[in-house]
């Protein structure tokens, strides 16, 4: 099921991108504005290999996988490995922080939502999700941004922004935090939106299932009923939701890391977009891809270790 | 003259009946989905400015003016101006038919190819139903964005590959959800009774199928058109959208927003107002048509 899927998407982006004739060598050379020398352009092509034949080209890419070789940018003429490497440890740090952010806003939410069902907390909640989805993220940003400086220059009289250059977090947990810390509340909220609502709803459904009813008949305390009785079961499609959002952070980090100018892959998925760098761009898209595939098998073995209805059918 | 009168006044009768009904059925329907009539006004408000733009704006939405750079909101200028000296309420107006018009095309598109093929899909079945399985597997594994940065990547930026680049994500969604709709259909014994009286495929497909998937594709449709503003939106301000000068509350955040954000705070909130407000009333109308047209998942 996997396998067919990643064959499938590395056939649908190599043709996609080059539905289109153009390409680098004519962005890199006549992009200048100066005149290009029409011998320079293929001489470029072919030392990318784009003066090939495109099945040739596709069994090039497909073959890279192989040989665990994804090729060189054709933009920076760096190998992909190592743009991807330098910049992969702030975008999934940034993921993380996210997934932990939107946990934390959302199962409280929505644990509060559906107790109290109906009431004004309730629409207050539903509210506040309903936003996070319809507000976009890098809008978000941009306020948190705004927000940060006109706070600071309120209390200190100095305005202050995170920092722009990145620190791994074991070297400057402060400044690593203080810089990360931001997108990832702008990513998170969102993300939260999604799982807030699957919360309430899941635990909406378990609240009314028999043996809720029998452990209120027992005279247990509420809190135990809803802690131990209801949200354990109702957790299941909650953990399944934010397991397969995480794939789609990506998406969000594009965004988000232009806002916060973070150097991280969604930048260089956009900069590598702008450039017609398709080697970058399709390498990109299957990284995305393959943590999609990940994620659902993943969220597979995790449903039947949580579930052991699944695990004995 | 008396028969008349009472012709007259039976007419009357009936359209009090019916001035009534159609209160009644508003107020019913403001009572039972407060949300989504809500969501209805939003939507209301935002297709009057998109197309009422030129009576609503006072000014022009792409003239430059170097004299009234970055000024803040007054009696003349609502909202502020932008740093090309650009009324802010004026391409936030004009913004509303870019984001309108693609929001719509897209949803439309979209939804509309998804419905068709996802119809097909279960009528056809076989090898048939499964290749256009595995295609909208392999394109429902890339998130929305990155599948519409990478048509970009291809396109080029500009109003018309934007829409293309979010519709093609939107199909395969759409086609997902009728097929799964439409197998139940293939089952009742009047699509066997309309292929006993001989009709052509595209004749059961198109009169007796579609029709009756009209629920799941409506809820689909509805909801792709705040999903097609805010991806608009994020397309454009990266600057893979809407191009200049033409005014797209995303590109508006784009361009001086966080640079002139200390001085100039009104530029970075006024469009995102817009973009949240719009979404956010597209979101309320999709989920109370969704709640209406399908009691299943009324509750969530």
């Amino acid at each position: 099921m996997m396998i067919p899927t990643l064959i499938g998407a590395a056939i649908f982006v190599f043709f996609l991108l080059r539905l289109v004739p153009g390409d680098v060598c004519e962005l890199r050379l006549a992009g200048t504005g100066l005149y290009a020398d029409p011998a320079e352009i293929l001489l470029c092509q072919k030392n990318l290999g784009l003066d090939q034949p495109l099945l040739v080209q596709f069994l090039d890419f497909l073959w890279g996988y192989v040989i665990f070789d994804l090729g060189d940018s054709m933009w920076t003429g760096f190998p992909v490995v190592h743009e991807i490497a330098i910049r992969f440890e702030l975008s999934l740090q940034v993921a993380i922080m996210a997934t932990a952010v939107a946990v934390m806003i959302a199962i409280p939410l929505g644990v509060i939502s559906a107790v109290k069902q109906d009431t004004w907390i309730d629409y207050v909640v539903r509210a506040f999700s309903i936003a996070g989805i319809a507000m976009p993220s890098f809008w978000l940003g941009i306020l948190i941004i705004l927000g940060l400086l006109i706070i600071t220059q309120k209390v200190t009289g100095v305005p202050w922004m995170p920092p722009i250059d990145y620190v791994p977090i074991w070297e400057d947990p402060m400044r690593n935090l203080s810089q990360l810390l931001w997108p990832a509340v702008a990513t998170g909220y969102r993300y939260s939106a999604v799982a807030t609502r699957m919360t309430r709803s899941a635990l909406l459904e378990v609240l009314r299932e028999d043996y809720v009813r029998t452990a209120r008949a027992k005279g247990l305390v509420e809190k135990i009923i809803i802690n131990r009785h209801a949200l354990k079961n109702a957790l299941l499609p909650v953990v399944t939701i934010i397991a397969i959002e995480f794939a789609f952070l990506m998406g969000g980090l594009v965004v988000t890391e232009q806002v916060f100018n973070l150097n991280g892959l969604g930048k260089l998925f956009v900069e590598s977009v702008g450039n017609q760098d398709f080697n970058m761009t399709q390498q990109l898209v299957m990284l995305v891809v393959v943590i999609f595939v990940f994620t659902n098998l993943f969220v597979d073995v995790l449903y039947a270790w949580l579930d052991p209805r699944i695990r004995y059918s | 003259m008396t028969a008349t009168s009472k012709i007259q006044v039976e007419s009357d009768f009936e359209e009090l009946e019916k001035k009534k009904h159609w209160f009644r059925v508003s107020l019913n329907m403001c009572r039972k989905q407060p949300l989504g009539v809500a969501g209805g006004i939003v939507v209301l408000l935002m297709i009057i400015m998109a197309v009422f733009a030129e009576f609503l704006a006072f000014y022009d939405p792409e003239v430059n003016s170097l004299e009234h750079m970055l000024l803040p909101p007054d009696e003349k200028y609502w909202l502020g101006t932008d740093q090309f000296g650009r009324d802010l309420l004026t391409r936030i107006i004009y913004g509303a038919r870019t984001a309108l018009f693609v929001g719509f095309t897209c949803a439309i598109l979209g939804a509309g190819f998804g419905l068709v093929l996802g119809v097909a899909s279960a009528y056809f079945g076989g090898w048939f139903d499964l290749v256009v399985q595995r295609i909208v597997d392999v394109v429902m594994a890339f998130p929305l964005i990155i599948l519409a940065l990478a048509v970009v990547a291809t396109l080029g930026p500009g109003t018309e590959n934007v829409i293309l680049a979010i519709t093609i994500p939107f199909i395969p969604q759409c086609a997902r959800v009728v097929r799964s709709n439409a197998l139940a259909i293939r089952e009742i014994p009047y699509v066997d009774a309309a292929r006993a009286l001989g009709y052509s495929d595209s004749r059961i497909i198109l009169r007796h199928m579609v029709p009756n998937v009209m629920a799941p594709f409506l809820i689909m449709l509805t909801s792709f058109l705040g999903q097609a503003i805010l991806l608009e939106a994020s397309l454009s301000f990266l600057g893979m959208g809407v191009q200049e000068p033409t005014p797209a509350w995303g590109l508006m955040l784009q361009g001086g927003a966080e640079e002139f954000a200390e001085s100039a705070p009104w530029v970075a909130i006024w469009p995102g107002v817009a973009i949240s407000l719009a979404v956010f009333g597209f979101n309320l109308f999709g989920d109370s048509v969704r709640d209406t047209l399908d009691p299943k998942l009324r509750s969530r």
